[in-house]
């Protein structure tokens, strides 16, 4: 298991005398989906933002295909490879839906300093912005204002805008967060065609989404991976039954 | 390329105000001339403030700075005996850019109540400075006995070429800022403007983008202040006032923020209301006495019932 994408070491992070992230070692290897669930509170969020760039660990490292980017801040990592979508949706609310994704395919195709030429006319970001929508299935809602887009859209255009910077690792904050059970059904389809093409970090609370998508699954719980396994050794353990699972169901 | 009807009504103003000149003589009142060079000046400066407070979302309480710079660096080479006008433009554009450079490097690190108080300290630093220098007139200021001169090419004597030159350079801004926010560069700022975490989150660091922006802009409005003191004959220390900033935010707000009409609609509107307050004789005495407090009133009234400004009112998306 040498083709690590992403590890992090001795990963600290409190707040005064709360404890947020607590010597967390985590470990994605390139290709697979890695769930982390935990139950609320459990710091999951905050682990998220310390893969992100967000936030700084106190101590501890943070490894990404190779290079250490603990100290790297989170539009460095991003044009790394390591995008992350938000748990509450963050997009560009006075933006069309197709501006919003356009902007993140410009965020990587070179610096921003063009002064003259409409960047709305523009193919070479256009053109990939379509292609992404298309992919997540908002094409015919590609002119509409962002904040216009029913809470079901604006998440796909979370994962669009992720997508369109063209990730080596995806950070996903609840995907299916607030969604009704059919969108979020077609959420979940949609990951799943991303399984193998890309690596994802999922956090999420919705049991489906996470038995369903993820190769292994770490369990957080005040601040601890107490357990990391595939869905079948996670049921099993009778820890994560006790701390977690026990709970909700 | 179809024009948006937003653009034809801006056209057909500016044809409108190419069409001033010829129509006062016609009158015989100059006198309007003088007036709508004016708004035209401030117009530019409010052009200017747009690109920051509008599109960027950096609200400068400190523009002013610019608009003295820029008088300063004409009137201060004039006192020397150079009326070279390329060169007095040239040094207001390039020392505007510089200052909006070393004030930018550090209040563009801020955001909200924090930018608003140090773009406004800055720029009463200049304002101080100003007139503390007994040389330049302190707080007095001094005449400009020489206007700029462009070797021949164009006399600022003259009020009509005077005014087509202003009328020019606002058409050009006008296009500049147009082209400027449509370009990735403007697209990345309003970005930044929206949603910061976002920007930073798909890899856009917004630093970089507003610091230039705050230079760009801090030099076009260094241009406006060495027309502003061509345009008066006279360089003083008030240009750079606190309440000059605000008249100048003012201006933006009212015409509608982050549109291209804007900054012109609300120049126009600020500094006529002004004029038929103060002037007009068809109103009663007791208007004349309290201008201001008319003027308050009707700008509240504007800037309660049109939320998005005077440009709200055009027809077409906003732009």
């Amino acid at each position: 298991m040498n083709n690590l994408l992403l590890e992090t070491r001795q990963l600290h992070k409190a707040f005064g005398a709360l404890i947020a992230t607590d010597q967390v070692d985590f470990d994605v290897r390139d290709g697979e989906t890695h769930a982390v669930i935990g139950p609320n509170g459990a710091g999951k969020t905050t682990f998220l933002k310390q893969l992100s760039g967000e936030l700084r660990p106190d101590t501890g490292s943070i490894r990404f295909a190779g290079e250490d980017i603990t100290g790297l801040p989170s539009h460095r990592r991003s044009r790394k490879g390591l995008a992350r979508s938000f748990q509450i949706t963050s997009i560009y609310r006075d933006f069309t839906a197709l501006d919003n994704v356009a902007l993140a395919v410009q965020a990587h195709a070179g610096h921003g300093f063009h002064f003259w030429r409409p960047a709305r006319e523009d193919i070479s970001l256009r053109r990939p912005a379509r292609q992404v929508l298309e992919k997540v299935g908002l094409e015919k809602r590609a002119n509409i204002l962002a904040a216009n887009l029913s809470h079901g859209e604006q998440r796909q255009l979370e994962i669009a805008m992720v997508l369109a910077t063209r990730p080596r690792l995806m950070l996903l904050d609840e995907p299916v967060a607030g969604m009704a059970t059919d969108e979020s059904q077609r959420m979940i389809e949609f990951l799943a065609t991303l399984k193998g093409e890309k690596t994802i970090v999922l956090v999420e609370h919705d049991m489906d989404a996470v038995f369903s998508l993820a190769d292994r699954i770490s369990v957080l719980v005040y601040g601890r991976i107490i357990a990391t396994g595939t869905p079948a050794e996670i049921r099993a353990n009778p820890e994560v039954r006790a701390a977690y699972l026990g709970e909700d169901a | 390329m179809a024009l948006s009807p937003r653009t034809w009504i801006l056209l057909a103003l500016l044809l409108l105000l190419a069409a001033v000149p010829p129509a006062a003589a016609y009158f015989g009142q100059p006198f309007y001339l003088d007036l709508l060079r004016r708004v035209m000046i401030f117009a530019i400066a409010a052009i200017s403030l747009n690109l920051i407070l509008g599109y960027g979302g950096m609200v400068s309480f400190g523009h002013a700075a610019y608009l003295g710079i820029g008088a300063y660096a004409v009137g201060v080479l004039a006192h020397y005996g150079i009326h070279n006008g390329w060169l007095q433009w040239g040094l207001a554009i390039g020392a505007s850019a510089l200052v909006a450079l070393a004030i930018g490097a550090i209040s563009v690190r801020t955001s909200g109540i924090y930018f608003i108080m140090i773009t406004l300290a800055f720029t009463q630093m200049l304002y101080y400075l100003g007139i503390s220098i007994e040389e330049y007139g302190g707080d007095d200021g001094m005449r400009l006995n020489v206007r700029s001169q462009f070797s021949g090419l164009i006399d600022l004597n003259d009020p009509t070429e005077f005014y087509y030159l202003v009328l020019a350079i606002l058409a050009l801004f006008l296009y500049l800022s147009r082209r400027l926010v449509e370009s990735r560069f403007g697209l990345v700022l309003q970005a930044a403007r929206s949603n910061e975490v976002r920007s930073r989150a798909i890899g856009l660091s917004p630093y970089p983008y507003r610091l230039a922006a705050f230079v760009i802009s801090g030099a076009l409005c260094g241009l406006a202040g060495a027309l502003l003191v061509n345009h008066t004959a006279y360089l003083t220390p008030e240009f750079m006032n606190w309440t000059r900033s605000g008249e100048l935010m003012f201006m933006v707000i009212l015409g509608g923020i982050a549109t291209t009409s804007g900054p012109l609609l609300g120049a126009a509107a600020l500094l006529l209301l002004e004029d038929v307050l103060q002037g007009w004789s068809v109103l009663p005495k007791w208007v004349h006495e309290h201008w201001q407090l008319y003027l308050g009133v009707i700008l509240v009234l504007v800037v309660l019932f049109a939320k998005r400004g005077l440009a709200g009112f055009l027809p077409g998306k906003n732009e």
